[in-house]
């Protein structure tokens, strides 16, 4: 097992090099550069020397394989370098956000996994069904309706009928869980919303397929009553792509509520990227690339481990 | 929708008539003022910004050698300078400081700390951004001759002189710490203001707590504030539901209209010309517009009257002006604007002769891409109302809306790729000496994009400078004016509009021209 994971690990190098290698120079690709949105972004007459002064300063006229060389050799002892728009630490200014990005993914995978097990699962043991159907229609809803257009509904409700708007800063869950909770219940309904439906059909569908299986069947011919055949042989073995789907899902969010996230006004992960990308502060927006990556690839791993816990046919050596 | 728009102009009244109330109210102290920006700055050094973003949150940590006048713009009244003489020759400033200031580390201020930071904005030591740096190029030499007393000699006159001192870009910082580091203002806030720093955590918000030494005895009012990072539609939620009382830079008529609707009577809305104008450039280094006769045309299409009254509804433009704000006492008044070319008011006659131009040129019916900011007010609805004008000539114009990084680059003198560009032109004021440096040949502005230049306008920039007599300083900028509408490299469109919907506990603040103004938060109070 720990021979597999750090097999695994080592594996997540060149994965990681070639995505740093292709978010540094397709950003590069890009016209325009920080300097130029910071000084002329507002329409003062900064002289040219200024410019080409503080571009200087941050290593924009050197060739692009120095720059490049720099950034790797920052990594390589755990320094990401600094903003280019504000000068702080990236390390600093991703940590910041960090917190707030996975509780909005917890809070929404938690929201996900409760409404989409059990209607999954009473969609496919009750297929066809009026119960079927009606649960299909809330998934597919759930499918077709945007997260953000979910959230925008959920605050013009909020303020139409309660005259209330969630707080516009973010408090920490241990600090006071009510203000916490208060604010990011509201994107984590929204997203888990469309998270749900996606879940939803898997587990319904798999769980279809699993009801129908050999060791299924022999389970019932046996005389085992059919709510442990369902929970410990049929949706044991449903939860694997569920869980995938789950995994996928959850990385997404760390990194990709961008909308979502301006909807509610949310100092993330997210909006960090809209803001970069504006800034064309490009260290930090390969910084965050690269993060997203890490995110994928540790939960990618997550899940693979799960499926050996959850199927003893697979072990991993 | 007229609804709302009647109740807005009431509100608007009602604020109009109140404004000569906001110095009779007796001020309260207490409360925290929590208000919305709509951007962040990049660091804390005023010295090397230029955005609202950096003024609305941090100015009020600050003090400058002069301001304007928080209740009578444009008159500039003393904040640090207790007085001030001007030499006869004009060559020679002098200002007697308030004595007993305080800065925030509890060191006192003197004469030696508004040397080293006006040392700082005209002579930048290494590493330092010192954006306005040229318009002090004119200062010789600066003088202390006691702690109280500074003194500034020119090198020759300039008009703007006093107004540069009242610039809010100009925060006077420690001596002590500039010499130690002379970028420490860039992660560090420590002024004389009413405020000190409270905390700032990046993307959420920034706080101030009140000076409690502050030089101005009684103020301010506030406990402190808390500038709190939000945008578009969140911002106008937070605003419509008093989270937040106020956003200092500009809402739309249609923000204006669905906050006023939700806080009914506690809105207050105060309206304002602003000293920002949306231009057309064009890029002259391309095809056809390299001859005048296709400038002009596309000048003479464009029926700004009505396009005011449009687009006003809309937009957060409203006013026709020339090249300065109109209102200004040095703008050209409207019969003067009557007789200017893309002025005038019989648009069947512009547009004939517009198309007439466009045939001598060859260009009739011609197409190309009217490169736009991806700002939504005021560049998109400014943007179509202006393609529409020139459709109605029979030309074919493409919307191209981009990223303000690829807006910029693509405006960029060395890689010029636009072939007209809805641009902007902002600052603190209305002086001429910088609302005129868009005109000015490349060479001179960074704020020129587009390839061409005038000797004569740069001839007649630097005459009406120098010139102190106001007749004829005016008749110098209406000569500059009809020579920059002559060369159409740039033409202004509508000048915008400022529109500031606050909750009515927020008092003694009065809305100016500028969004960079009377922003240092010492005479709010909090009616609570």
């Amino acid at each position: 097992m720990f021979r597999y994971i750090g097999q695994r690990l080592l594996l997540t190098v060149p994965t990681l090099l070639g995505v740093a290698l292709l978010a540094f120079f397709m950003l590069r690709l890009m016209p325009g550069d920080v300097v130029e949105v910071m000084f002329m972004g507002q329409g003062s007459n900064v002289p040219a020397d200024i410019i080409q002064q503080e571009k200087a300063r941050l290593g924009l006229d050197q060739p692009i394989t120095v720059q490049f060389g720099r950034w790797m050799a920052g990594i390589l002892q755990g320094d990401f370098g600094v903003s280019m728009w504000t000068g702080r630490p990236i390390s600093y200014e991703i940590g910041i956000r960090l917190e707030l990005s996975i509780e909005v993914a917890i809070l929404s995978t938690m929201l996900a996994l409760l409404i989409a097990l059990p209607l999954g699962t009473l969609s496919a043991l009750f297929k066809d069904t009026w119960i079927d159907q009606t649960i299909r229609v809330v998934s597919i809803a759930g499918l077709a309706v945007p997260s953000f257009w979910l959230g925008m509904i959920i605050i013009l409700s909020l303020l139409s009928f309660f005259h209330w708007n969630p707080p516009l800063t973010f408090t920490p869950i241990y600090q006071d869980w009510k203000a916490n909770l208060s604010q990011l219940i509201w994107p984590a309904l929204a997203v888990g919303y469309r998270y749900s439906a996606v879940v939803t059909r898997m587990m319904r569908s798999t769980l279809i397929e699993v009801l129908q299986e050999d060791y299924v069947r022999t389970a019932r011919a046996k005389g085992v009553p059919e709510r442990l055949v369902v929970v410990r042989h049929a949706m044991k073995n449903a939860m694997l792509p569920v869980i995938t789907v789950t995994g996928l899902e959850f990385a997404f969010l760390v990194g990709g509520l961008v909308v979502t996230e301006q909807v509610f006004n949310l100092n993330g992960i997210g909006k960090l990227f809209v803001d970069s990308v504006a800034r064309a502060d490009n260290t930090m927006l390969q910084s965050l690339v690269l993060l997203v990556s890490v995110f994928y690839i540790l939960v990618n791993l997550a899940v693979d481990l799960l499926y050996g816990l959850l199927d003893p046919r697979i072990r991993y050596r | 929708m007229k609804l709302w728009t009647a109740i807005a102009a009431a509100a608007t009244i009602a604020a109009v008539a109140a404004a000569p109330a906001l110095g009779a109210d007796t001020p309260k102290r207490g409360g925290t003022l929590v208000f919305a920006v709509s951007a962040e700055p990049p660091n804390y050094d005023c010295h090397a910004n230029d955005s609202f973003a950096f003024i609305h949150p941090v100015r009020p940590a600050y003090s400058t050698l002069l301001k304007f006048d928080p209740f009578g713009y444009p008159k500039i009244v003393g904040d640090l300078a207790q007085s001030w003489t001007v030499s006869k020759d004009g060559l020679s400033y002098s200002f007697k400081l308030q004595k007993g200031v305080k800065f925030h580390d509890g060191s006192t201020l003197s004469s030696e700390d508004i040397r080293a930071s006006y040392d700082r904005i005209r002579n930048p030591p290494p590493g330092v951004k010192s954006l306005r740096k040229a318009v002090y190029e004119d200062i010789a030499s600066i003088e202390t001759p006691d702690a109280n007393t500074v003194v500034f000699n020119l090198k020759k006159k300039n008009i703007s002189m006093l107004a540069n001192f009242a610039s809010p870009w100009n925060c006077i910082y420690s001596a002590a710490k500039i010499k130690a580091d002379p970028r420490w203002p860039e992660r560090n806030i420590m002024g004389t203001g009413a405020f000190t720093f409270g905390e700032h955590v990046a993307g959420s918000h920034f706080t101030g707590k009140r000076f409690d030494q502050y030089f101005e005895k009684g103020k301010p009012y506030l406990d402190g504030y808390k500038a709190v990072f939000l945008s578009g539609a969140p911002m106008v939620n937070a605003l419509s539901s008093g989270q937040v009382l106020v956003e200092f830079r500009g809402q739309s008529p249609a923000d204006r209209d669905r906050i006023v609707k939700a806080l009914g009577d506690k809105a207050v809305v105060q309206e304002s010309p602003w000293v920002c104008s949306l231009v057309v450039s064009f890029n002259t280094r391309k095809k056809p517009f390299d001859d005048v006769r296709v400038r002009r045309a596309l000048n003479l299409a464009i029926d700004r009257w009505s396009g005011s009254q449009a687009l006003g509804k809309i937009a957060l433009v409203r006013e026709v002006g020339g090249l300065l704000r109109p209102g200004y006492d040095l703008a050209a008044s409207e019969k003067e604007l009557d007789q200017s070319p893309g002025f005038r008011r019989d648009m069947d006659h512009n547009r004939a002769e517009a198309r007439k131009l466009l045939a001598e040129a060859s260009q009739s019916g011609m197409s190309f891409t009217l490169l736009n900011r991806n700002v939504k007010m005021p560049y998109e609805p400014v943007g179509v109302f202006l393609i529409d004008q020139w459709r109605q000539i029979g030309l074919n114009v493409k919307h191209e809306q981009l990223e303000t990084r690829l807006y910029l680059a693509a405006q960029q003198k060395d890689s010029a790729t636009f072939d007209a560009s809805l641009d902007f032109n902002c600052d603190y004021n209305d002086e001429p000496n910088l609302q005129l440096v868009k005109y000015l040949s490349p060479s001179r502005s960074s704020l020129n994009y587009t390839g061409l230049g005038d000797a004569k306008l740069d001839e007649l920039y630097d005459k009406q400078s120098g010139e102190f007599d106001k007749k004829k300083r005016y008749a110098l900028i209406r000569e500059f004016e009809k020579q920059a509408m002559d060369d159409a490299f740039t033409v202004p469109t509508i000048w915008w509009h400022r529109i500031i919907v606050h909750d009515k506990r927020l008092k003694g603040w009065k809305i100016t021209p500028s969004h960079y103004l009377n922003q240092d938060l010492v005479n709010v109070w909090l009616d609570q």
